[in-house]
Parts: C-alpha cells; sequence; structure tokens
C-alpha cells in the first residue's frame, strides 16, 4: 500500500455524510467496515499491524478486522460490540463519520443512540440466512427515527454462488416490511464485504445487478434536501453579552439553526413571549453573514430590546411551534436499573431547555420484531419502545419529529442517578 | 442574482458541531475549564472557543498539565498565546506535586503516568465541573468509544462499560458535587481536519511542527530528540536529522518523524499520504499494551 490516501482536495466543497451500520451479529458489519477503511486507505499500518498481531496471538485463524472496531477490553474478552465506536473515512467526494453500532439486542439502545443523528443507515443482512429478527427491528427503528436513507446489503453472496434469486427473494421480503414503515429512500446492494464485491467498484460476478457500487452510492445520495429549509427554528443556547470598554451594549442570541433560513430584516417571534422583532443582524466570528441555515452556529442580534434567554425559541410569527405541556411521543427506555412507569418524574431535555416531565399515559409497548403493539403494557423496560403521554412543567417548544428531527427529539433524565434514560420522539404535541 | 445554495462544507459542519458543545458547556456548567497543552488539537480549540463568544472574551481558564518535560518552543507559545487572548493560565505541575510527596517519580522517567492524579488534584483544587479536552476519536481505538460529553465519578474514573447514552445534539451534563464531565468538541475530527482547519485559519503554531533540524536518537524504531529530559544510551548514536512532531506531549516520550514539510501546505499533503497514525508513529505512552489508552482513561486521563 504505497499509494497516496485519496483525499478530498477542496475543503470548502467537500461535504460530510454520517451512517450508522446495523444488522445481526455474524452478519459481517466488522468486515464491511474494515473493507471499507481499507479500499479507501483510511485504514493505517500500525492499526492493521497491532490487529494482525493480537488476531496471531489469539490463535485466530485469519486476521480478525472486528478488532480494528472493538477497541475495549471487555468487548475483545467477549468477542462482541458493546457501545457505539465511531469511525473517519473520506473520498475525493465526501467525508464520512460511521457510527458502528452494535447488534446485540441488549444494546438496542446504541443502535438508537447511533441512527438519532445518521442520514443514512446501512442495514447488513446474511444472504444464507436472509431477513432476522435483527433486520427487521434495525429496519423499525431506523424508520422510527426518521434517518432518511437505508440501504440494504445482502452481504455474503459469494456463499450463495451469486445467485441472483436469493438477492430478489431478500430484496423483495425487505421492501414489503420496509412498505409498512415510514422508509423514505431504500436501496438494495448485493455485496460480499470479504472479497470486495460491489464494495468500492461493481462487481463482474453481480451482472444481474444495474445498481451502483456501495462506496458511489455514499458518495452520490442526495442528502442536501434532508434538511428542513422551510421552518425557521433558532433554540437560544446562550445570551452573548461583553463586559468590556471595546465592546458596548452588545447583545446577542447564540445558537444553532435547527432548520430553516434566517435573514437580516425578517420578521421574528420570540416564543414563549410571543414578543416580535426583526432580525438587525446575524453575526460570526469571521464577521456578518447574509443568511444563516442548517447547521450553522450563528449569534442573532434584534432591532428591538426583548428579555431572550436560553430556552427561548425565535421563529416566524406565521410559522412557529406551538408551546404544549401535553406531549405524545414514542420512547426508547435506555435504562436498566429501572422501567418507565406511570406516574415517573423525570428531567426533559428539550432543545436547549429543560423541564420536568410526568408520564401520565402508557398506550402501548410496541414489539419491534412483530410491530405488534401490546396495550396492556404497564411499564417499558430497557430496550422497550412505547407511546406515552407526558405532562412538562413549562411547555416545550416542539414540532412533530417527522418534520423537524431536533425539535421533536428530547431526552429524559433520572433525577436521582442523572442518567440519561430515555430517548422521546415526538408525536403530537398540545 | 445567483441562487442560493446552502452548502455546508464539512469543515463548516464541524466547526458549527463544536461551537455547539462549547455553548451548551458555558451555558450548563458552573466552572468549565479548557485543558491546554500548546499542542495542535488544544490550539484549534482556542480558536473554536473565541469564535464561539464573539465578541466577547472566552468566559473560562485554561489549564495546562506541566510534566515539567516541555519542549521550550511550546512554553513560548503556551503563555504568548494566552496572554493574546486574555485568559487566565492554571498550571498543575508534575514536578511540584513530586517535590511535595503526592505523586512518586516512576523509576523510567517518564511522567505520563502520574500527569492523571496531578490533572485530578487541580480540577478539585479549582472545583472545575468540566474539562474540555482536544481528544479525538480517530486516535486511538479507546477514545472511539468515547462521548462528547464523558461522565467522570469522583474520583475522574471513566467506565466505557456504563456511558450515558447520547441522542441527537441534547448532552447530558448532570453531575453530583465532585462528579465532573470531559467534554470533547473535537471528538469527530481527524487529524487532517485539523490541519486543513489550521490552514483555513491561519493559525499559527509550536515551531516543532514544522520540518527542522534536530539530534536524535532511534530508540523503539521511533526517533527522540536528545535534550535535558532524554539522553541518548549506551549503544545509541545520535544523528542530526529533519524532522517534525505529529504530536506534542511529554518531551521524554514523544517522537519526532522524518519529514521535509516546513509549511502548511506541505504538512497537510504530508499527513493526506501517511500510512501511520500519529500516535503509532510518535508516542511511546501507547505502546504499552494494547489497551493502554483504556486504562489510563479509566483512572481520569483525558
Amino acid at each position: 500500500m504505497t499509494a497516496p490516501a485519496p483525499v478530498a482536495d477542496d475543503s470548502r466543497t467537500v461535504d460530510l455524510l454520517r451512517f450508522a451500520t446495523a444488522g445481526s451479529v455474524d452478519d459481517g458489519k466488522s468486515t464491511l467496515i474494515g473493507r471499507l477503511l481499507y479500499d479507501t486507505k483510511s485504514l493505517f499500518t500500525d492499526q492493521l499491524e497491532a490487529v494482525e498481531a493480537v488476531s496471531a496471538a489469539r490463535g485466530d485463524e485469519y486476521t480478525n478486522l472486528a478488532l480494528l472496531t472493538d477497541g475495549l477490553r471487555a468487548e475483545r474478552e467477549q468477542g462482541i460490540t458493546i457501545d457505539v465506536a465511531y469511525r473517519y473515512f473520506s473520498t475525493p467526494r465526501r467525508k464520512f463519520i460511521i457510527a458502528d453500532t452494535p447488534g446485540h439486542i441488549q444494546y438496542t439502545r446504541n443502535m438508537v443512540t447511533g441512527a438519532s443523528t445518521a442520514d443514512l443507515a446501512l442495514i447488513l443482512v446474511d444472504a444464507r440466512k436472509g431477513l432476522v429478527e435483527q433486520s427487521r427491528r434495525h429496519a423499525f427503528l431506523c424508520s422510527l427515527l426518521r434517518v432518511p436513507h437505508l440501504v440494504l446489503c445482502v452481504n455474503k453472496m459469494d456463499l450463495v454462488d451469486w445467485d441472483q434469486q436469493v438477492y430478489e427473494r431478500i430484496a423483495d421480503e425487505f421492501t414489503s416490511f420496509a412498505a409498512k414503515l415510514d422508509a423514505p429512500d431504500l436501496s438494495v446492494i448485493p455485496i460480499s464485504a470479504l472479497h470486495g464485491d460491489n464494495i468500492v467498484t461493481r462487481s463482474e460476478k453481480t451482472p444481474w445487478y444495474d445498481g451502483p457500487s456501495l462506496l458511489h452510492h455514499l458518495e452520490r445520495v442526495h442528502i442536501a434536501s434532508d434538511r428542513n429549509l422551510v421552518d425557521v427554528r433558532f433554540p437560544v443556547q446562550y445570551v452573548i453579552r461583553p463586559q468590556s470598554t471595546t465592546v458596548t451594549d452588545y447583545r446577542g442570541y447564540a445558537g444553532q439553526v435547527a432548520s430553516g433560513v434566517l435573514k437580516p430584516g425578517d420578521d421574528v417571534m420570540v416564543l414563549p413571549s410571543g414578543m416580535t422583532s426583526k432580525i438587525a443582524s446575524i453575526d460570526t466570528a469571521d464577521g456578518p453573514v447574509a443568511q444563516a441555515f442548517p447547521p450553522m452556529s450563528v449569534t442573532v442580534r434584534l432591532e428591538d430590546e426583548i428579555d431572550i434567554s436560553r430556552g427561548d425559541m425565535i421563529c416566524r410569527p406565521h410559522n412557529r411551534p406551538s408551546p404544549a405541556q401535553d406531549i405524545e411521543a414514542m420512547i426508547c427506555w435506555m435504562d436498566e436499573t429501572r422501567p418507565l412507569t406511570v406516574g415517573g418524574k423525570y428531567a426533559i431535555k428539550h432543545t436547549t431547555r429543560t423541564a420536568r416531565a410526568v408520564v401520565r399515559g402508557l398506550q402501548y409497548q410496541i414489539d419491534v420484531n412483530t410491530l405488534h403493539r401490546n396495550e396492556g403494557a404497564t411499564e417499558l423496560r430497557l430496550n422497550e419502545i412505547g407511546r406515552v403521554r407526558l405532562r412538562t412543567t413549562v411547555p416545550l417548544l416542539a414540532d412533530e419529529y417527522r418534520r423537524n428531527r431536533t425539535t421533536g427529539g428530547f431526552i429524559l433524565i433520572d433525577e436521582t442517578t442523572n442518567r440519561t434514560v430515555g430517548a422521546g420522539i415526538i408525536r403530537e404535541a398540545s | 442574482m445567483t441562487q442560493p445554495t446552502y452548502r455546508v462544507s464539512h469543515l463548516d459542519a464541524l466547526e458549527a458541531e463544536s461551537i455547539f458543545v462549547m455553548r451548551e458547556v458555558v451555558a450548563e456548567f458552573e466552572r468549565p475549564a479548557l485543558l491546554f497543552s500548546g499542542g495542535k488539537d488544544s490550539i484549534v480549540m482556542l480558536r473554536l472557543a473565541e469564535k464561539a463568544f464573539a465578541p466577547a472574551r472566552i468566559p473560562f481558564p485554561v489549564m495546562h498539565v506541566d510534566t515539567g518535560h516541555n519542549f521550550p518552543e511550546v512554553l513560548q507559545y503556551r503563555d504568548r498565546r494566552v496572554a493574546q487572548l486574555g485568559l487566565n493560565l492554571v498550571v498543575a505541575s508534575v514536578p511540584e506535586a513530586i517535590e511535595s510527596g503526592t505523586v512518586r517519580e516512576p523509576a523510567d522517567g517518564t511522567r505520563n503516568r502520574i500527569q492523571t492524579p496531578v490533572l485530578l488534584a487541580a480540577q478539585e483544587k479549582y472545583r472545575f465541573d468540566a474539562l474540555f479536552g482536544g481528544a479525538r476519536r480517530d486516535e486511538e481505538k479507546a477514545r472511539a468509544k468515547e462521548r462528547v460529553f464523558s461522565f467522570r465519578d469522583d474520583f475522574g474514573q471513566w467506565d466505557p462499560k456504563n456511558q450515558r447514552p447520547e441522542l441527537w445534539s441534547l448532552y447530558n451534563g448532570r453531575h453530583q458535587p465532585g462528579e465532573s464531565i470531559r467534554v470533547f468538541p473535537l471528538s469527530n475530527w481527524t487529524e487532517l481536519d485539523i490541519w486543513r482547519y489550521i490552514e483555513r485559519e491561519r493559525i499559527e503554531l509550536p515551531s516543532i511542527y514544522y520540518a527542522h533540524d534536530r539530534d536524535v536518537v532511534v530508540r523503539d524504531g521511533m526517533l527522540y530528540a536528545v535534550n535535558e529530559y532524554l539522553k541518548a544510551r549506551d549503544g545509541e548514536e545520535i544523528v542530526t536529522k529533519r524532522v517534525r512532531y505529529r504530536t506534542v506531549g511529554d518531551a521524554s516520550l514523544t517522537a519526532a518523524v522524518e519529514s521535509d514539510a516546513d509549511t502548511v501546505q506541505k504538512v497537510i499533503a504530508e499527513v493526506a499520504a501517511t500510512r501511520l497514525t500519529e500516535r503509532g508513529a510518535t508516542r511511546g505512552d501507547d505502546r504499552v499494551s494494547e489497551a493502554s489508552m483504556e486504562d489510563r482513561k479509566r483512572e481520569g486521563y483525558f
């Protein structure tokens, strides 16, 4: 390997794609990631040598690429992935962040963690086994978290002699399952991660497949329009007021644009007060800008002196979230020690606003394998998902999650242990 | 009129994310501080902090955990930069801790491991409840598992099996008195991103990052500078080589790489083409065992 790594030659035009990998334990996830890193020259000699040495010392018959991603002692001891690992590689077209999530059911919460920020999810299936529970569960989680693009990788095609019918049967089965979900964009690719077929380049072994290689797809899938550029939502994160003799009377509202496009001169409304003003300027350390859109971190100044603090939201007068204290949400429970129960009280963090919430009702718990709704459920335990009704102490400036991943998501925190115990996806707010 | 493009380059996206993280910390914590070693990652963090709070000053102090084994160029840089930005500098000194008997100098003279108790003692003394660290997930396999907000118990310990799930950009910084959070705004940056950002922002670095001639010995296949903290051993030959540093750490543990790259553009080309990670190429401390980084993080290292 002497060829220089392909690097983005212009850092101003190359964009960023975040993807999560999913799939069952032995479906070849680590091999696929190792292959992507290796073939894009993103694997370093010392990393590879370290893995080879450990593999040899353990008596593995071949270099175990899973050791590249399983970095913790406990993971290596048990040979399983416990926690999300993040990996990075780039091509001249794009930079990629991989959230490598564990396959085991007991780590569903980590899958949810990895998918919450993903633009795309790869779901691996073993061509010999076809769809298994885990494939369905992960597809469901991806749809729940509104990962905009799904790619089903039918792996180990070499072990079924590149049989087109095997591939199509799995593709059909998955497509009809996905039809019941909310999966906006689905692609299916036949691959062999071990041998590198259809990973970086199209394979000669699949003349019947006319789609792109996996990397080609990752490089070109259109993500720019996944952002919501319509609904202006600017959660105020921090108020900048310099105590300085050179900068006087500066009062700026710092934050990251959650959605929409802000411009100087725009009429805005500040929630929850409902006061209105105009944007005087949008500042950055490099000077004022003509517009701000996601995911820019900027500082907004208004023409009028209004009392605004962290947790407030700047939006447009005729397009605003409704401040709501009654929230209907899907919750993925993440705490192993105590289940979510009706009447339970938690801290809730939503955008930059923190409040307290009480669970008013549990409508159903959903079986993530069959999508069956268990309406008799009385609690949600670790890794269980259900629909709940919450009442909050202060209004949340919330949108439906399907319209807005930032203003539609929240976390629940146990106030005695301070642990993050639940991930919430808002369905309705009133 | 041209159509608006709403284009966001990957560097812009990384910068926006890091700024968001820094503002979250300042909004939610009582006493944050930034760990500043004079290395390129902490230098980039300072730039991001400048940007996050402009036109106000950076609203927290910086802390240097000083092993006493410093490259002089790096110390000069540290003091100059701190003065330029008008920051408070807290020095947590390993030599002072050795002097007072709170830590004992290891037999091999390397001080990496005893940095941790000195860091934790300073954190306790100043009651820092959040510490920004420049660690990146691409550096090392244990760091690849690290959260952006990393919870530490009141011994400063990291428990990799018991990390808080981190969803969307909703960071949970809650903690009891004594406990703290390490915050890694550069989690998603790679070595190459750091260098491209240094180029884009025209950030000055300590001169040891660029090619220069230096007396070195070859030890364990790495090039160690000969200085007052590291002497040639019997049988080791001192040679002058054209080198630069990819990381800046304890001068007794940090190796140089052979290089002619004397400008930021040349460094970028070199980093883009290298087949060795920066830690694999230059850090003796990571070679102790398969899990040495994980073990040090468990003890409270960042």
